[in-house]
């Protein structure tokens, strides 16, 4: 029993994990949220759904989200972030949310604001491993985030895009005298993020076998926590942090009443935003105050 | 005329800061007597406004006290300190970006008498201070950028505004860091005049800067920081022909 | 004035009072996503007093609006320990656990709500509304306004200049915190029914969202993203079920040519007759 619980909440810390990188590339390099991710997610699932209702197979439909996403993305970074750049970081924060807005609305109007269900006999397929029950689904949205999570670290780490993302994020004054482009670092950022917010709403789509439009607000919420618990700039932190809060979720719903769950996973946020802010795997460049 | 305190107003004893493995300041001691105007100088990066962030409280001194006019203020906060009688001015000009000059001459000043005084438009409720805001704005010339925001003014202004609003805070005590940096002659002239003026009626004045001149013409006494330490101290006679004090500038030009 | 009519200035005087709230507390530099987690309280505090302890509405208001007022000072301090986009999420945290609380409150009905308040006027609700935003109008011409707005520009020079930056970045939220607690006892006693649901991250969104919209930097922006955010979704109802994107592409319209909101000092000066400000 707690087996299967702890592979349930794998199964969501794998999309907590995909959104919260997500958040944590915005963030990372322009130290705003981009409060559009939760609708990105959303639409991309959206996008999955009816690639997947087309009888295409799943990986068509997990790249069709992405790419969907990571285009809207793209949009918004054009439109409603860079213009707001300079200022204070408010302002483009209630753009993106500006922006989340018109996706749902256009989404509600497209598909109807009544939840989409896919015929279950899909991916209804459930191995057995010892006492664990797992279905196929879980399996293959466990493993489609370690894929994504592992492209994006090599990416980071191995990449000169990488070294330019990370140059930026430590300091985007000198990245620039170096040469490096800014713009197109925050483009590719955004296109990433994108990705990721996409794929992970196709993921959870076709793990539940049903979305509605407003599936985006509370997980980007949570998936906010999670990027912050786990080092907003720590790529393994929001690996560690995703399975960590959704197995943390699963078990509190499973022994403790679901409705405690929230006051855990904020109360661990806060807690980790007071008393080590860096993160549990650290490294986050927090805002420090000036010095004289 | 303020009357005569005998004593220091502000007196350094062993001051010591490290920031990690760096001695930033080691054993510093230091006086400055009522209506005096003294000067620290030495190479860049000797200290200097270090001394003046813990003077302030903007750091703590790992060693040593600080004491104005007879009480300890080493671990007080930066605003009690303050308040207690110090100002100062900063090497890059801290203004308030978004208010205007006008409430720059109103923010800084004490709260004197009630609480109502503070929290209804000062037009009616503290014309004390109104009236105080006016001379200052009268005093410093800056009548005709009233009601300009900060970071439009010119940088000349800029530096007007911010002596202008240290001082209104009524202070025995003025630090000053690098008062004269990016000034040609004339408005340096300006200055020592005026700081001889406010001196003349009772404030005591810490400057630190690099203009020699400047300085040999306006303090009563130096003080030499080197790597964090005094390596000298007297009137400016004596310092300009120190032989310490010229090694330790040795590859900085000393007008003579 | 019809019901329906009377619901949206009732909004309004509710929004407006939400709104104020963070912008109080954003007049020193702290931007709260969290809000609605005062308002929550305020909400839940003067309905227990009403409707369990009989109390009159108006001491029921005080009360709750000197209890958040407490947990908005409890809030305050570790508040000091972070900065911009940090802050806002701890926030923003905070109003998650206090919707979850309230979820979890089954005296007070937990998820299933609460209800036995009294319906109050408009008048009333009105009252409270613009009284608040007066006494905000004139506070912006005090020393204490000027003091949180050097502590906004530069906390360190603002420090440095003899002003307590703990006492005022602290106090505000607890003056931030007793506003919104207001807006929240309203909100009890007009819809008669409360639930968590009610004070979540929405709630606090749209707080910012009034203040950032209408103004920042006066208390009468406020006002108008108060009037602009309820009424505008009545006024593009032509456009049926566009509406909404309608209202985000205006919304982003606003930030991209005027990033300090609609209002500012000198377009309010303008507008006020009194010319330049002294």
């Amino acid at each position: 029993m707690l087996l299967q619980q702890l592979v349930n909440g794998l199964t969501l810390g794998a999309v907590y994990t995909l959104i919260a990188l997500a958040f944590s590339l915005v963030m990372g390099i322009l130290s705003i949220l981009n409060l559009a991710v939760g609708e990105l997610f959303m639409f991309g699932g959206y996008v999955g759904f009816a690639v997947i209702a087309a009888y295409l197979p799943l990986p068509i439909a997990l790249l069709a989200g992405m790419a969907a996403a990571a285009v809207v993305s793209i949009v918004i970074q054009k439109i409603a972030y860079e213009p707001l750049r300079d200022a204070p970081l408010v302002t483009p924060m209630l753009s993106t949310l500006g922006c989340s807005i018109i996706l749902q609305n256009v989404v509600t109007n497209v598909w109807g604001s009544d939840p989409l269900q896919l015929p279950t006999e899909l991916f209804d397929t459930r191995v057995s491993l010892g006492p664990v029950n797992i279905g196929m689904m879980q399996i293959v949205v466990i493993g489609v985030t370690i894929v994504l999570v592992g492209a994006v670290a090599y990416l980071i780490q191995k990449t000169s895009a990488g070294r330019a993302l990370r140059a930026v994020a430590e300091n985007r004054d000198v990245a620039r005298l170096l040469g490096v482009s800014a713009n197109r670092i925050t483009l590719l950022a955004f296109l990433i993020s994108g990705c990721l917010a996409g794929a992970a709403g196709v993921l959870i789509g076709l793990h539940y076998a049903a979305i509605t439009p407003y599936i985006g607000v509370d997980i980007g919420l949570k998936a906010i926590a999670v990027m912050v618990i786990g080092g907003t700039t720590r790529v393994w932190g929001a690996l560690l942090a995703g399975p960590l809060i959704g197995i943390a979720e699963v078990l509190t719903i499973a022994y403790g009443g679901s409705q405690v769950r929230d006051l855990v996973v904020y109360g661990l946020m806060i807690l980790i935003l007071l008393l080590r802010p860096q993160g549990l795997l650290g490294g986050a460049r927090s805002d420090i105050g000036q010095r004289v | 005329m303020t009357a005569a305190t005998n004593g220091a107003l502000l007196r350094l004893a062993n001051i010591g800061k490290s920031f990690g493995g760096i001695r930033a300041l080691s054993d510093v001691s230091m006086t400055v007597e009522q209506n005096r105007i003294v000067g620290v100088i030495g190479p860049n990066g000797a200290g200097k406004t270090t001394l003046f962030n813990v003077i302030t409280g903007a750091y703590r001194a790992g060693d040593g006290e600080v004491v104005l006019a007879g009480e300890t203020i080493t671990y007080w906060p930066s605003y009690r300190i303050m308040r207690a009688g110090i100002a100062r001015t900063f090497q890059n000009i801290r203004l308030f970006a978004g208010m205007t000059v006008w409430e720059h001459l109103l923010v800084a000043q004490p709260h004197r008498g009630a609480l109502l005084r503070v929290v209804l438009p000062v037009r009616w409720a503290d014309p004390a201070a109104w009236a105080r805001a006016e001379e200052a704005l009268v005093f410093f010339g800056l009548q005709d950028y009233r009601n300009a925001i900060a970071r439009t003014l010119p940088y000349g202004i800029q530096r007007k505004v911010e002596m202008a609003r240290a001082l209104t805070a009524g202070p025995r005590l003025l630090l000053l860091d690098e008062p004269v940096a990016g000034m040609n002659h004339d408005e340096a002239e300006e200055l020592r005049a005026l700081l001889m003026q406010l001196n003349a009626r009772g404030l005591s004045i810490l400057l630190i800067e690099h203009d020699m001149a400047f300085v040999m013409n306006l303090c009563h006494e130096l003080y030499v920081l080197d790597f964090g330490a005094i390596i000298a101290q007297g009137a400016p006679a004596d310092i300009r022909s120190n032989p310490v004090v010229l090694d330790a500038y040795l590859g900085t030009d000393t007008p003579c | 004035m019809s019901t329906y009519c009377a619901g949206l200035f009732a909004d309004i005087g509710i929004l407006l009072l939400g709104a104020l709230s963070v912008y109080i507390i954003l007049a020193t530099g702290q931007l709260s996503l969290g809000n609605a987690g005062f308002m929550g309280i305020g909400s839940y505090v003067a309905s227990y007093l009403t409707v369990e302890l009989h109390w009159p509405l108006t001491p029921a208001l005080i009360a709750a609006a000197l209890s958040a007022s407490i947990i908005g000072i409890i809030v305050g301090f570790p508040a000091l320990r972070l900065k911009g986009i940090y802050l806002a999420i701890a926030t923003l945290g905070f109003g998650e656990m206090v919707r979850s609380f309230f979820l979890n409150f089954s005296h007070m009905g937990g998820s299933g709500g609460y209800h036995g308040m009294q319906h109050v006027s408009l008048g009333y609700i009105w009252a409270w509304a613009a009284g608040i935003l007066l006494l905000l109008t004139l506070l912006e011409r005090s020393r204490l306004w000027l003091e949180m707005r050097a502590v906004h520009d530069d906390e360190t020079a603002a420090g440095l200049i003899g002003l307590n930056t703990t006492a005022t970045k602290v106090g505000a939220f607890g003056f931030g915190a007793a506003v919104a607690a207001i807006a929240g006892g309203l909100f009890a006693h007009h819809y008669v029914y409360i639930e968590p649901a009610n004070f979540g991250f929405e709630r606090s969104i749209d707080f910012v969202l009034a203040v950032i919209l209408g103004g920042s930097t006066v208390g009468a922006g406020a006002l108008l993203g108060a009037a602009l955010i309820v009424l505008l979704p009545e006024w593009l109802r032509f456009l049926a079920d566009w509406r909404l994107a309608a209202f985000g592409t205006l919304l982003i319209l606003v930030l991209l040519t005027r990033r300090q909101g609609i209002l500012d000092r000198p377009l309010l000066a303008k507008l006020s007759f009194r010319g330049k400000s002294p």
